[in-house]
């Protein structure tokens, strides 16, 4: 296999964290695309800051498994907020997002100046969850994230019958005897988790792009949604392994923009020869039936 | 004018400002293009300052403005390619925030330009940062570009204020009559930019998305006049500003992230005592009507 041995130890853990998180991402990131709540992963990520800052503020300390919590209590919180604005008031999806998104982090980062306040706090590099620090994780971080992308492929897989259904035909899903509302809660709880434990490596600005990305780029490949899982898991993961060795190219470089700009690339070139829909793709089959269709005509001139 | 005065002068124009383009982000159904739009700005600075090693303000407000307008441009592209909306969207700004980034990290890192300071902005420096201007005598750099960009939108906004109504309620009919959709829709991205790159060195993008969605999502919930929806905006986006100044002198924290969490104060009460759509008047209609159903039955 690849030879990592130029890389320290704790670099390879990283290495491992990332690819693991881009799979993680990859796979949710459909569900994601199909429900069309792409933008849903960016309000949920921006809504889990006051979430990780109070489980420090509570502690006092940095833990990991409290972090997440906290985060993943906001995180949920903003969801459940997002749904009521949704469904009891006039205000559109967009819009409750929107609100939802920057009233969280201005909270966030309120409760961020009275942890910097506090006696360690100024070394809690709580900064670093906005931007994300791969390089800071560590042995113990390696676990969360495969026990992590663990969860979503053991749910992935099996599932796979269920959430097919509950994405493209929930009226069809209910009349079998599938409770929606229990796949919805499912969905969100796999949600939340991939964005908490992301934010500590991409941060929260940007695992929004390790959802969303992935499987947009993968919907050019293939009209077959089980396909298209399998490639946005090769392409999250792809794209965390090449952008976390970027990142250790240069010393200080940031790991989660050179994470999202290798998706991004991944994306172009889908878009440019995707085989379903890439544009050049479609140009050469335009192409190709324009000449077929001229050489019939000149069959049948003959 | 003492300095906190200045503070809340800024933040109050900021308000102002985001308010009344807000109202139009709404009710056009383009919240998060907003929030699209006040990260890519970073890009458009930073670009603006890689070509011209200086960090004025007119620099960055065409950097932003074309940062901005790439982004509408893109995401509408992507759109027309199959891409969903929201996606799309989700693919540009992260993809274009994390190049600005990188660029930051890599080469323009310094003291006068890193990200966290335009995310969060700082307002507090905002009060030494004068110029002199004729007769008003030494006036902060920031509260002159938000005045003339806030003279610019009300301009805007009340020359062509029937066709903005038109475009944003029945883009339809609007296209049937003349009116030009698709010029209009780059023009209002045009002076989302603007209003985000001269609130963006105030109060960060964050707070920026804060003060443009929210006080006229509030707002919404009030009236159904636009004329209404302009004016509530505008008020809740100023009393926003003073509710997050003093919170923030109170609790001494960020004034940024103060406001913006007010904005939220104010959205959370409205949601719940606005006398139309909020959740106890619907809980009453809801019973009066089961009520007076009960009498026929």
């Amino acid at each position: 296999m690849f030879d990592f041995q130029f890389l320290s130890y704790n670099a390879q853990s990283v290495l491992l964290s990332t690819f693991l998180l881009g799979i993680a991402a990859g796979i949710i990131g459909c569900f994601a695309y199909w429900k069309r709540q792409s933008l849903m992963s960016d309000a949920l990520s921006h809504a889990a800051l006051p979430g990780v800052v109070l489980g420090f503020a509570v502690l006092g300390e940095k833990n990991l498994f409290v972090m997440i919590l906290g985060a993943a209590i906001t995180a949920l919180l903003g969801a459940w907020m997002i749904h009521l604005i949704r469904t009891s008031s006039r205000v559109k999806e967009d819009a409750a997002m929107g609100i939802v998104l920057s009233v969280y982090f201005g909270l966030g980062m309120m409760l961020l100046t009275f942890v910097n306040k506090m006696p360690n706090g100024n070394q809690s590099g709580l900064d670093s969850f906005i931007f994300g620090q791969a390089a800071s994780m560590v042995n113990k971080d390696v676990w969360t994230m495969i026990g992590v992308a663990t969860v979503v492929l053991i749910m992935m897989i099996i599932m796979f019958k269920e959430w097919k259904l509950f994405l493209f035909d929930p009226s069809f899903a209910k009349g079998l005897g599938l409770s929606l509302t229990k796949m919805n809660v499912i969905y969100m709880a796999l949600l939340v988790l991939v964005i908490v434990v992301g934010i500590q490596a991409v941060g929260v600005i940007l695992m929004a792009a390790l959802l969303i990305i992935p499987s947009v780029s993968a919907r050019y490949w293939t009209d077959s949604f089980k396909t298209m899982v399998i490639l946005s898991a090769l392409f999250g993961g792809g794209s965390g392994l090449v952008g976390t060795l970027i990142s250790t190219l240069g010393s200080g470089w940031p790991t989660g923009p050179f994470i999202v700009i290798t998706a991004s690339l991944l994306f172009v070139l889908s878009l440019a020869v995707g085989r379903k829909k890439g544009l050049i793709t479609l140009y050469l089959q335009h192409r190709s039936k324009q000449i077929f269709n001229g050489l019939k005509q000149m069959e049948e001139g003959q | 004018m003492s300095y906190a005065g200045w503070i809340i002068l800024t933040a109050s124009l900021v308000g102002l400002t985001c308010g009344l383009i807000g109202v139009l982000l709404i009710l056009r159904r383009m919240a998060m293009m907003a929030d699209a739009i006040s990260h890519t700005v970073l890009l458009g600075i930073v670009c603006a300052y890689l070509i011209t090693r200086e960090l004025s303000g007119i620099h960055m407000l065409y950097g932003a403005i074309i940062a901005g307008l790439i982004t509408a441009v893109l995401v509408q592209w992507f759109h027309t390619r199959g891409v969903q909306q929201d996606a799309a969207i989700g693919v540009v700004f992260t993809t274009l925030f994390a190049i600005g980034v990188i660029l930051i990290a890599t080469k323009v890192g310094n003291a006068h330009l890193d990200v966290k300071h335009t995310l969060m902005g700082e307002i507090t420096f905002i009060p030494w940062e004068k110029i002199s201007i004729p007769i008003l005598g030494d006036v902060p750099e920031a509260v002159v570009l938000l005045t003339i960009v806030l003279c610019i939108i009300l301009f805007v906004i009340f020359a062509f204020y029937k066709e903005w109504k038109i475009t944003s309620f029945d883009p339809a009919l609007a296209a049937s009559i003349g009116i030009p959709v698709v010029l209009m829709h780059y023009a209002f991205m045009s002076l989302v930019s603007l209003t985000t790159v001269a609130a963006f060195d105030a109060v960060g993008a964050i707070m920026v998305v804060a003060m443009l969605i929210t006080p006229a999502a509030t707002a919404y919930l009030w009236t159904d006049r636009l004329s209404w929806m302009f004016v509530l905006s505008s008020l809740f986006g100023i009393l926003s500003s003073f509710i997050g100044y003093y919170m923030a002198v109170w609790l001494d924290t960020t004034i940024s992230g103060a406001m913006a969490f007010s904005t939220g104060i104010i959205f959370m009460l409205s949601f719940i005592f606005s006398p139309r759509y909020g959740l106890i008047a619907k809980w009453f209609h809801n019973r009066r009507s089961s009520k007076s159903l009960g009498i026929f039955r």
